[in-house]
């Protein structure tokens, strides 16, 4: 029983802190982007505009719903709860720290280990493009479509590299559980050591698969207005672009526990620490992992330019999927030379 | 009733009813959304049985990769019309009768089937150890094969709309 009552409260926890955190990647995104073209960001909404994340959720929440004539009423309505739900749902296989011990009983932070954890990832993030898709097209707008088939194609394309540089990883780690992919990089040395080609290539897709730019093209406002998203008004569009900053920071979760060796840390055993004192350090070093990565996810928006189509096209099938198999071949190579082949 | 039986009634009756959806409803993309349900379903049953690589398989190529790629071109094509093809009487008496067969053989295969033997459910051939333990020791060669067909269809695709840009 207690361990039910645990996890209701690490599901609760977790759906409270990656609403913070996508929450405040709003108000960070604003503030980096001030300060990479020198100026100073919201500043109005409490000291250093802290508030300013709250001002938008109200102004969302209370502007005038559209629905627009001649659109399909109920994918209209269900388009953003897609994106939504997928996006959250993602966050129940990564491991947010270490085990904790309450009254004797240990308990992991992470609310379930699969043993198909990272299908089960693949899997959400290929279904993920049905919020936008079935919302762009429910919209009745050709740009809202346009956005859409862009969104589809470019998930598709990206999805086949991401998968090809995560077999390399599994091949090397032989398991499929991230709470097991993490606690081999406590031993040895992170992931990303061994298989930096797949750390790049994830990353890469990382954000075309969120709709970051330079990958933004399904809601590209110069060329469509607003994309998959142009019908929408209120907190169905709200949904939508917090859909993108959740996305975000699940991205950068899976990144570090994939490459960066989750919530570990050199020398952490030789702290001297209990066992629930390392758990709390573990969550905070993950953390902090984790922000870094969405820094950079915001770095990049503000610094580089879109794609063009083709060039976007090109990139997934032409360099980063042989690339990716390339990857692969190599990995097999070395393990077989090394004999760690079993 | 234990929860996996309440399960299987809850994803049985999604899947029927969602699969009878996909041929009921006039709206090609309606049709197609309803499929996509319907795989859920079915990979919720393969999670009961403990074929937990099968389920997220399914989901991955078929919700998740072929049925976008499908709504991609009925979205394309631009499919509004709800009204529907209008079917020769022949057409709709050969569908009858082709449908009635297949009832006929499976109300038959149904009757003859074993219903005494249970399926073990703590059995532990789903799992992605055990499959792929067989996959690359017991059917190596079938599985290289099939990979070699798939390699073949996939060349045979990318020529295929090379050529008809040529012309």
């Amino acid at each position: 029983m207690t361990i039910l009552i645990f996890k209701i409260i690490l599901v609760l926890a977790v759906f409270g802190i990656t609403m913070l955190i996508a929450m405040y990647s709003t108000w960070a995104e604003r503030k980096v982007s001030a300060v990479m073209q020198d100026r100073i960001g919201p500043n109005r909404a409490g000291p250093l505009g802290l508030l300013q994340p709250l001002a938008d959720g109200i102004k969302m929440f209370t502007k005038e719903e559209l629905i627009p004539e001649g659109s399909n009423r109920f994918l209209f309505i269900i388009g953003p709860g897609i994106a939504m739900l997928t996006a959250l749902i993602t966050g129940a296989v990564i491991p947010f720290g270490g085990d904790v011990k309450i009254g004797g009983e240990s308990f992991a932070l992470q609310i379930t280990d699969i043993n198909i954890g990272v299908l089960y990832l693949f899997g959400v993030m290929s279904i993920g493009v049905y919020g936008i898709m079935i919302g762009g097209w429910a919209s009745n707008n050709k740009f809202s479509l346009l956005g859409a088939l862009r969104a589809s194609s470019q998930m598709i394309s990206y999805e086949i590299a991401m998968g090809f540089s995560i077999i390399a990883l599994v091949m090397m780690t032989g398991s499929l559980s991230l709470r097991e992919i993490v606690a081999q990089q406590d031993a040895g040395f992170a992931n990303v050591m061994y298989q930096p080609l797949a750390f790049l290539i994830f990353l890469i897709c990382a954000f075309a698969e969120t709709n970051r730019a330079p990958f933004d093209l399904p809601e590209c406002e110069t060329e469509l207005v607003g994309g998959y998203h142009t019908e929408y008004s209120s907190m169905k569009l709200g949904l939508f672009l917090f859909a993108e900053y959740i996305n975000m920071f699940i991205s950068s979760a899976i990144l570090v526990s994939f490459f960066w060796g989750g919530y570990n840390f050199p020398f952490q055993h030789e702290l001297g620490l209990g066992e629930n004192a390392l758990a709390i350090v573990q969550t905070g070093v993950f953390f902090l992992k984790v922000f870094c990565f969405i820094f950079l996810f915001m770095w990049v928006r503000w610094t580089l330019p879109r794609f063009r189509y083709d060039q976007l096209m090109n990139l997934g099938w032409k360099v980063l999927l042989p690339l990716s198999l390339l990857n692969i071949f190599i990995t097999g190579m070395v393990m077989y030379f090394t004999g760690k082949l079993s | 009733m234990p929860i996996s039986e309440i399960l299987f009634w809850f994803l049985s009756a999604v899947a029927v009813l969602c699969a009878m959806l996909v041929v009921a409803v006039k709206n090609p993309i309606h049709s197609a959304l309803f499929l996509i349900l319907t795989f859920f379903a079915i990979a919720g049953h393969y999670f009961l049985l403990n074929a937990h690589f099968l389920a997220a398989v399914h989901i991955i190529v078929y919700a998740g990769a072929i049925m976008v790629l499908f709504l991609y071109i009925i979205m394309m094509v631009n499919l509004h019309d709800e009204s529907g093809a209008k079917k020769r009487n022949f057409f709709k008496f050969v569908s009858a009768v082709s449908a009635g067969l297949l009832l006929l053989v499976l109300t038959v295969a149904g009757k003859q089937a074993d219903l005494s033997a249970t399926v073990n459910r703590a059995t532990e051939i789903g799992t992605v150890e055990s499959l792929g333990h067989s996959l690359f020791n017991e059917f190596l060669l079938p599985f290289e094969i099939s990979a070699l067909l798939f390699l073949s269809a996939m060349v045979g695709a990318v020529l295929l709309s090379k050529k008809v840009n040529q012309v």
